[in-house]
């Protein structure tokens, strides 16, 4: 044996910092598309824009089987339990990108059907504007979440994801005491939210 | 005609009817309609396209149905107004074509008309106790509050209609 320099081949780092860049380019899109922005979210998977260059290649269209929730377009009231649902049933970690500005705030449609944001329901880590976003734009809104991934500790996201799966505790703990359909319940955490001065049941 | 073939068997049951480009239009009074369905059948008019309905406010009676009725053969369109007053159920023409199930659910649901003779009539497309009917002209665009929860009654207040007073 002769000398052995350790420094050429080992190098130290972070658990945090490993792990990130591995889940930041590894993103499994579930793209949950109920508007226009599905048409753009298209044209960035296609070969023009080429999401996959980015290492969110792999569309699931399982919960199960996906990290990264892209809402695309319009929820409405009523779909709104839906959407906590589909949340709770990805893999974890989890992150979610509200794509244009329907699914970040209503968007042109403050009306009666229309889910005012979805972080009224679900938590949200980046939101892209535009009616609907171009794919230019979509493309800057992942590289920030890939960003933020970058930032985040592992405990953190593990926390975020708690605080929601404890207000989904609630939901069905409400509907179960008080006989309410889910969307009843989730009506009803929306408007106590409300009346306390907030917007998220999460 | 049509509508004219329609008068000579079913005297006083056409109220009204216009053209345009084409298409034809008549209006016709509610207790004669299952009779002017059936002879426009026999007509060919054998395709129910869509079932829709407008809310004329300030007039009396308030509601009119609307019915698109396609001949298969001639490909000829017609258009069947009903007058409806609020309240006033409408015959329902599940038994004579299918499509008009979901289609008199959704004007139920967003109109708040009824259909006599509907085997399931319930809301279609809002939630079970949304309270009001959207499409009608004194609902409020935004309902009122974030998920429509108060019972808002059957008129509201004139201010509530804006959403930027």
């Amino acid at each position: 044996m002769g000398n052995l320099n350790l420094d050429d081949s080992v190098m130290t780092t972070r658990l945090d910092s490993v792990v990130n860049w591995a889940r930041k380019n590894s993103l499994w899109p579930l793209p949950f598309g109920t508007a226009c922005c599905a048409i753009e979210f298209m044209s960035m998977m296609a070969s023009r824009y080429d999401f996959s260059r980015f290492g969110a290649e792999a569309l699931r269209f399982s919960p199960r089987q996906s990290d990264m929730l892209l809402v695309l377009g319009t929820i409405t009231n009523k779909q709104a339990p839906v959407l906590r649902q589909i949340y709770a049933q990805m893999a974890e970690p989890k992150w979610v990108v509200a794509v244009g500005v329907c699914a970040s705030s209503g968007g042109m449609y403050r009306t009666y059907a229309t889910l005012q944001g979805i972080d009224r329901v679900v938590p949200v880590d980046v939101y892209v504007p535009g009616c609907p976003p171009r794919p230019e734009t979509m493309i800057y809104g992942v590289m920030e979440l890939q960003k933020k991934i970058t930032r985040e500790t592992l405990m953190a996201r593990k926390e975020h994801i708690e605080r929601f799966y404890e207000s989904l505790a609630r939901q069905e703990e409400r509907q179960r005491a008080q006989g309410l359909s889910s969307h009843q319940a989730v009506r009803e955490m929306v408007l106590e939210a409300g009346a306390a001065g907030g917007q998220q049941i999460w | 005609m049509l509508t004219e073939r329609i008068d000579a068997q079913l005297p006083g049951a056409v109220l009204d009817r216009h053209a345009f480009r084409g298409d034809e239009t008549v209006v016709v009074a509610a207790d004669r309609f299952l009779e002017v369905v059936d002879f426009i059948f026999a007509e060919g008019f054998q395709l129910l396209v869509d079932v829709t309905a407008v809310d004329l406010e300030a007039r009396e009676p308030r509601f009119d149905v609307v019915y698109h009725f396609l001949n298969l053969v001639s490909q000829a369109r017609l258009r069947i107004k009903l007058p409806m007053a609020e309240g006033a159920a409408a015959p329902s023409l599940v038994s004579r074509f299918k499509s008009a199930d979901w289609a008199e659910r959704e004007v139920y649901d967003l109109f708040g008309i009824p259909f006599a003779g509907h085997p399931c009539l319930t809301r279609l497309l809002m939630w079970e106790d949304f309270p009001g009917h959207p499409l009608r002209k004194d609902f409020p665009l935004d309902g009122g509050d974030p998920f429509c929860s108060q019972d808002i009654g059957a008129s509201y207040a004139p201010e509530a209609r804006t959403l930027n007073p």
